[in-house]
């Protein structure tokens, strides 16, 4: 078993260390949190955490032998123990600017896993976002039908361990007709004392009838070096709901992070997913949805970006359950230095799920000789009348464009720099806001700037 | 301003380029002519750097200086222009930003001050109307979708905004009809300038009816075999080149 970092060799802490396996450190830490702790805890999430927690400790971290985990090796996360992480402070407005990108979206900020916000002042009626914490606390009934009602602890260890320690996230509600104009903003940093720590952050998004609304998840550290960050988003979009959803994963370059975020789209509803990826050493993002409503429609996209020996790793399964549904996906990775990106793409046509318009692609780019990418696009057809395309591409720069740059006067990097941005402009193009479109650009241009 | 001798050059274990001289000064157009595979458009891109081709002897000097060391950024930086034979699309950069990226680098190279996107704006409104084209192509992706007239011209923008003191037209008049041979022709003169010098490659004469050539030379087998006056593109229109010793396939 791994040990834990120097600096936290606290007497505490060997104490923690004796447990024969991480996971039964991990089981040792839920029972004092369920002896001592959570007294707030209402009993249907009590239930819940326990259940989970054996979910957990029966199925252990997955292997490569999983095939969901194939060509990602969880053992930096699963072979040691991180404690909860359990300091809470606030961010100085100067360092929260790096993840605003300077717009005066409704921010709300999580330190460590913990909400540092006032609240939802300034929020349009019939919006609210609160802590979830405080809401359980209060005895909000919300979550109790919803939590992990789409992510489900059963179908993945990241998830149960999520689900048995999950204190805090942002619960959101928008109601029923309500359009939202200004994004709402969901930022999870981890500082200098989440070191070898863990938080789960939980937020349970709920978009009722013919509403519709802009969400962004950022994590990232503000001083935070080697922790985990282990997420799980619920998102429930009722007939004619609209969510456009961006996830911004820009973690310390030795952190971990997997993330699942989990969507149920009912009739007319709309899912415009983005899954940005340029940060922490060994990182995961499941986008899963479930297509259950008449002419609901999916749209995930994504672009990965990484160096060095950076790990990142995409998921997404789109469950086609109903009819008439469109659904639409397209991910780009770069790849430098020596890192590894993974794409697994999984589209299930229900046999019921006529009419069903999938597309799906995966296009790569590799920058380096040493940089590698595994790409695996799945589709699984049990209806007859639909039209289902995938693909998958890994290349190089174009080096006849690179020459005819070169040949107008454009030196090398900077030719390099602009074809490598090409490669990702048409993917960026598709992020409808527009000020977090032009960050990112200006992200992907400055990024292998040597 | 340019002088090559003895050039040979090969791509991967194939010779192409079997001992070329040649000489271009200030002022002049030179055309370069010959039969398909002669060694044309390899002549064109061993000037412009192209590095899939390795010259493996002879030397170009370019303003005294030994141009096949300089690389094709800095050639470009001093002044050599190639017009592509066929034009490379690079979807996801948009026309105006490639090119004014391109003249930043060049106004860097020379000491000058780069211009901003608004006063490249207006440098842009005036070197379009030379080739005839759309402003709204500027904002299009570098020579996507564009039919094949539309990037000849484009290449002649680049010309005309670049303002290279040597370039190099290689088989600009291919694929072209007639109208978009005269805007590419109309272009390619009025950039002309006694301190500056153009190399047109072709096969065919039509385009020398247009571009006024001072020198003809006509290219077979990596070599230069005849040299003459404009009147020796004539002379190939009619004749074709197998009249010329060394010329025959």
């Amino acid at each position: 078993m791994d040990t834990l970092p120097k600096g936290l060799k606290t007497a505490g802490h060997e104490a923690i260390d004796e447990a024969p396996t991480p996971v039964a450190a991990y089981r040792r830490d839920f029972n004092l949190l369920r002896d001592n702790g959570r007294a707030l805890d209402p009993p249907w999430l009590k239930r819940q955490r326990a259940a989970a927690m054996d979910v957990f400790e029966s199925a252990g971290f997955p292997s490569m032998k999983d095939e969901d985990w194939h060509f990602t090796n969880v053992a930096p996360i699963g072979g040691k123990h991180f404690p909860l992480s359990d300091s809470s402070a606030n961010v100085h407005p100067d360092a929260l600017a790096r993840f605003t990108f300077g717009e005066s979206w409704h921010t709300f900020v999580f330190v460590n896993g913990r909400w540092t916000s006032q609240g939802s002042s300034g929020l349009p009626d019939g919006v609210t976002v609160e802590a979830l914490s405080l809401a359980l606390a209060a005895g909000n009934s919300a979550p109790e039908n919803r939590l992990g009602t789409a992510a489900v602890a059963g179908q993945s260890a990241f998830t149960a361990l999520n689900s048995a320690f999950a204190e805090d996230g942002a619960l959101i509600r928008i109601a029923a007709e309500t359009a939202i104009d200004v994004p709402i903003h969901l930022v999870f940093l981890s500082d200098a004392s989440s070191y070898g720590r863990v938080s789960h952050p939980r937020n349970l998004i709920v978009a009722e009838r013919n509403s519709s609304c802009t969400i962004i998840e950022s994590y990232g550290s503000v001083g935070g070096e080697s922790y985990f960050t282990n997420a799980v988003s619920e998102v429930f979009l009722a007939d004619g709901a609209r969510l456009s959803h961006y996830k911004l994963q820009d973690e310390s370059r030795s952190a971990f992070h997997v993330g699942t975020i989990a969507v149920e789209q009912q009739r007319n509803s709309r899912y415009e997913s983005f899954s940005f990826a340029t940060g922490a050493e060994l990182s995961r993002t499941n986008v899963y949805t479930t297509l259950a409503g008449d002419a609901a429609e999916a749209v995930l996209n994504g672009l990965y970006m990484v160096d060095g020996k950076q790990h990142v790793d995409h998921q997404t399964r789109i469950e086609h359950v109903a009819p008439n549904c469109p659904s639409h996906e397209l991910y780009k990775g770069i790849l430098d230095g020596r890192s590894h990106g993974v794409f697994n793409g999984k589209v299930y046509v229900h046999p019921e799920a006529q009419k069903t318009d999938g597309k799906q692609s995966n296009n790569n780019l590799l920058l380096s000789d040493e940089a590698r990418v595994d790409t695996k696009p799945q589709l699984e057809i049990f209806a007859d009348d639909v039209k289902c395309t995938h693909g998958a591409t890994v290349g190089r720069l174009d080096e006849t464009a690179l020459f005819y740059m070169r040949s107008r006067g454009v030196g090398m990097t900077q030719a390099r720099r602009l074809l490598t941005y090409a490669f990702a402009a048409d993917v960026l193009e598709k992020i409808e806001l527009e000020p977090l479109r032009n960050a990112l650009e200006a992200q992907v241009l400055e990024r292998f700037t040597a | 301003m340019l002088i090559i001798r003895g050039l040979h050059a090969s791509i991967g274990e194939k010779e192409i380029l079997r001992g070329i001289d040649l000489e271009v000064k200030a002022g002049e157009i030179h055309a370069v002519m010959g039969p398909n595979g002669s060694g044309k458009s390899t002549l064109a891109q061993v000037l412009a750097g192209h590095p899939a081709y390795e010259v493996t002897e002879g030397t170009v000097t370019y303003d005294g200086r030994n141009l096949l060391e300089m690389d094709p950024e800095f050639r470009a930086q001093e002044g050599i222009f190639l017009a592509f034979q066929y034009p490379i699309e690079i979807p996801g950069v948009t026309n105006a930003y490639f090119l004014r990226s391109a003249y930043n680098e060049i106004r860097k190279a020379k000491g000058l001050e780069e211009l901003d996107p608004l006063e490249f704006l207006d440098l842009m409104e005036e070197r379009t109307k030379v080739v005839e084209m759309d402003q709204a192509m500027m904002n299009r992706s570098v020579n996507t979708g564009f039919s094949g007239g539309e990037k000849k011209r484009n290449e002649i923008l680049q010309m005309a905004v670049l303002e290279p003191r040597l370039a190099i037209l290689d088989e600009t008049d291919s694929g072209l009809d007639i109208d978009a041979l005269k805007i590419v022709s109309r272009g390619v003169n009025a950039l002309r300038r006694p301190d500056n010098a153009t190399i047109v490659v072709t096969h065919y004469q039509r385009l020398l009816k247009y571009i006024l050539p001072d020198f003809v030379h006509v290219l077979a087998n990596g070599r230069i075999v005849k040299s003459g006056g404009k009147e020796l593109a004539l002379e190939l229109e009619e004749k074709g080149y197998d009249w010329i010793p060394g010329a025959a396939a």
